[in-house]
C-alpha cells in the first residue's frame, strides 16, 4: 500500500491532480491545504485516482468541489466504487442548499425573551397551584381516595430518613452559635443570658430554618428528580391514560407528607440545637445542666417554640410544590431534569427564606 | 472473501444466568448480516459486546483482525472510528442539535475545517432522507423516525466500514421502513459497507439480509441464506417464518 500522497503537475492549459493511497476523511485536510493556493480558472482539470486505495464520501465531496471549480474535468479511474461514490455525492450535494445561519438576536430581544419565560413560568406555576388547590379539595370531601400508603412511604423517606442529618446539622448549629456568643458574653460577665438567647433564637429561627433548607437540598431534588424521570419515560403519561390523575397519586401525597414531616423535624432540631447549646455552656461558660434549663424554663416562653414549629407545614408546602412543579417541567431531554433539580433547590430555598421573613414581621407586629 | 467478524465458542453469563453459550459466527466484507431470535435471547446483548460495551466470559470475538478481549485502549479507540452504531432510539446527544451530533466525530477526529464540516454534515442529512432545514433542531423537537435518521447520518459521519444497527426500522412507518431498508443497501452498494442488525421486521429481513443467524437457547440454531431457512427444524424458525415456509 503506497502512502497517500497528491502530486500536482500544472502546464498552460491543463492542470493534473494525481492521488495516491489512501483519501479518506483525515487525508483531506492535507490536501486542501495543496489544491487552495492552486487557481482553476480557463484549465482543463485532470483528476487521476488511478492509484486511489480507500476512497470515502468526505474524499468524494472533496473531488466533486475541485470539479466544480474548474471549466472542464477529467477524471481517470478504473475502479467503479469511485464512480459510484462521486455519482451518489453529486445526485445528492444537487439537493442541498446549506441553510443560511439564524441571524444573532439583540440585547433587548434576550431581555424580552427572559421577562417572557419568567411570566409564563409564573402563569405555570399558578396553574399548578390551582390543580393542588382542587385537588386538596377533593380529597377533603372524598376521605377514601386518599393515598395513605403512598403518604407514610413519603412520611418515611423524607422524615425518618433525615433524622440523623437534621440531628447533626441542628447540633453543630447549636454549639456553633452558643460558641461565639459565649465569647462575647463573657466579655460583659453576662455569662447566664446565653440560656435567653439560645433558647430564643433556635426555637424560634434557627432550628426551622435549617431544617428547611437541609429538606429543600434533600427532599425537594428528590422529588424534582423522581417526577422528571418519570415525565421522560412517558410514566406520567401512561398514568393518565389509564385515569390515574397524578396530582392524586404523586403530588398530593408528597405535598402532605412534607408537611407532616418538617414540624416532626424542627422538632428534634430544636432538641439536638439546644443540646449543644448545653454541652458549650457546660464547658466554656462552667453552666450546670441543672442550671441552664432551670434558667430556660423561666425566660423562653413557649410560644417561641409554637411559632417555630407552625412554620414547618408553611416551609414544607413551598418546598414540596416547587420541587414537584420543576418535576413536572421537565421536558423530553436529560439535560432538562438536571437544569430543573437546580432551580427547585434553589427557588424552594428562596421561597422558604422570604415566608420567613413575612412571618417574622406579622408576628412581632401581632405582638407574639 | 474476507471475513469482517469472527465469534468463536462465547459464552455470556449475567450473574447466575447463563446468555450465550458456545456460540459461533462469521461475518464476511460486503454482507448485511441479521441477529434474529426470540426476544430476551441475546441479541442485543451480542450487538454490545461486538461494540465494545460489554464483556464476555468466555470464547473470543474477532473485529477487523482486533481480538476484543485484550484490545489495548488505543487499539479500541481505532476500532471505534472504523465502525458506526445505530441505537434503538437514536441515541442523539440531547444538549446538542442534529447538526452537532453528526459533525461531533468530525470535529474530534479530524483536521477538517469548518468549512467542509458543514458540506459532510449536509451530505450525510440528505443522504438518509432528512431535510436541511431540520439540521438545526434539538433530538427532544424531532420524531422517532427522524432520530433513527438523524442517528444513522451520526454513524455514518465518519465513513466508517462496519455498521451495527439495533432494530433500525422499528418504531418506523411502513413508508420509512421500508425507505431505510433501501437506504441500507444502497449504502451497501455504492460504500461497500458491512452491515449487522438486530431486526424483528420480516418485510426488511427479506428485503435487506444477505445472510442471517437464529440465536435461540443460548447458541446459534441456523446461519446462513434466508433461501436455505426450510432445512432449519428451529421451532422460532417454524413459527417465525410460517408464511415462507
Amino acid at each position: 500500500m503506497s502512502t497517500p500522497n497528491l502530486q500536482i503537475n500544472q502546464t498552460p492549459e491543463k492542470l493534473e491532480l494525481h492521488f495516491f493511497g489512501a483519501f479518506t476523511l483525515h487525508t483531506i485536510a492535507k490536501y486542501s491545504a495543496q489544491t487552495d493556493r492552486l487557481n482553476f480558472k480557463r484549465q482543463s482539470l485532470i483528476v487521476n485516482l488511478e492509484n486511489v486505495t480507500t476512497f470515502d464520501t468526505a474524499a468524494a465531496l472533496f473531488i466533486h468541489n475541485l470539479q466544480m471549480k474548474a471549466d472542464s474535468s477529467t477524471l481517470v479511474s478504473q475502479n467503479p466504487k469511485v464512480h459510484e461514490n462521486l455519482l451518489l455525492v453529486k445526485n445528492q450535494v444537487s439537493q442541498v442548499r446549506l441553510q443560511q445561519e439564524e441571524k444573532r438576536k439583540s440585547f433587548l430581544y434576550h431581555m424580552g425573551k427572559r421577562v417572557e419565560d419568567f411570566l409564563i413560568d409564573f402563569g405555570l406555576f399558578m396553574e399548578f397551584f390551582g390543580k393542588v388547590f382542587f385537588s386538596s379539595l377533593h380529597y377533603l370531601t372524598h376521605f377514601k381516595d386518599i393515598r395513605y400508603k403512598e403518604i407514610a412511604f413519603e412520611v418515611n423517606e423524607s422524615a425518618m430518613k433525615a433524622l440523623w442529618i437534621i440531628a447533626l446539622t441542628s447540633f453543630l448549629i447549636g454549639v456553633v452559635v452558643a460558641y461565639q456568643s459565649a465569647y462575647q458574653l463573657k466579655l460583659y460577665g453576662a455569662n447566664i443570658f446565653i440560656v435567653d438567647m439560645l433558647g430564643i433564637s433556635i426555637l424560634r429561627e434557627l432550628a426551622p430554618l435549617i431544617t428547611a433548607i437541609v429538606i429543600a437540598g434533600r427532599s425537594g431534588s428528590a422529588f424534582t428528580a423522581q417526577i422528571g424521570a418519570m415525565k421522560i419515560t412517558q410514566e406520567l403519561d401512561a398514568m393518565e391514560t389509564m385515569g390515574f390523575d397524578p396530582y392524586t397519586f404523586l403530588v398530593m401525597p408528597r405535598i402532605i407528607a412534607l408537611m407532616i414531616a418538617l414540624p416532626i423535624l424542627i422538632f428534634v432540631a430544636d432538641v439536638m440545637g439546644v443540646f449543644g447549646g448545653i454541652l458549650v455552656s457546660y464547658i466554656d461558660l462552667g453552666i450546670s445542666s441543672h442550671l441552664f434549663l432551670e434558667r430556660f424554663n423561666e425566660v423562653v416562653a413557649v410560644k417561641h417554640f409554637y411559632i417555630g414549629i407552625l412554620k414547618g407545614p408553611f416551609f414544607a408546602f413551598l418546598i414540596a410544590s416547587i420541587g414537584i412543579f420543576r418535576g413536572l417541567q421537565v421536558k423530553d431531554n436529560t439535560q432538562s431534569i438536571g437544569f430543573n433539580t437546580t432551580k427547585s433547590v434553589v427557588a424552594s430555598i428562596f421561597a422558604v427564606i422570604v415566608c420567613d421573613a413575612i412571618f417574622s414581621i406579622a408576628f412581632t407586629t401581632l405582638g407574639m | 472473501m474476507k471475513k469482517i467478524i469472527e465469534v468463536r465458542d462465547l459464552k455470556t453469563v449475567f450473574g447466575s444466568r447463563v446468555v450465550h453459550d458456545g456460540l459461533n459466527l462469521t461475518i464476511n466484507e460486503g454482507e448485511i448480516y441479521g441477529l434474529l431470535g426470540p426476544s430476551g435471547c441475546g441479541k442485543t446483548t451480542l450487538l454490545r459486546e461486538m461494540v465494545l460495551l460489554q464483556e464476555y466470559a468466555a470464547g473470543s470475538i474477532n473485529i477487523l483482525d482486533n481480538n476484543l478481549k485484550n484490545i489495548s485502549y488505543q487499539e479500541a479507540q481505532n476500532l471505534r472510528q472504523k465502525w458506526g452504531v445505530l441505537f434503538q432510539s437514536g441515541a442523539l446527544f440531547s444538549s446538542l442539535s442534529i447538526k452537532e451530533n453528526i459533525a461531533l466525530p468530525l470535529k474530534e477526529y479530524t483536521q477538517l475545517n469548518q468549512k467542509i464540516i458543514d458540506e459532510i454534515v449536509a451530505l450525510k442529512i440528505s443522504l438518509v432522507g432528512l431535510k436541511q432545514e431540520d439540521a438545526h433542531l434539538f433530538p427532544s423537537q424531532i420524531s422517532g423516525g427522524m432520530k433513527k435518521k438523524a442517528g444513522l447520518a451520526r454513524a455514518l459521519a465518519m465513513d466508517p466500514q462496519l455498521l451495527f444497527l439495533d432494530e433500525p426500522t422499528s418504531g418506523l412507518d411502513p413508508i420509512s421502513a421500508r425507505e431505510f431498508d433501501s437506504l441500507i443497501l444502497k449504502l451497501r452498494d455504492t460504500l461497500g459497507l458491512s452491515i449487522v442488525m438486530v431486526s424483528h421486521d420480516l418485510q426488511s429481513i427479506y428485503d435487506t439480509l444477505d445472510k442471517m443467524a437464529i440465536i435461540d437457547n443460548k447458541k446459534i440454531v441456523y446461519e446462513d441464506t434466508l433461501q436455505n431457512l426450510s432445512s432449519s427444524e428451529s421451532p422460532f424458525v417454524q413459527t417465525f417464518f410460517k408464511e415462507r415456509l
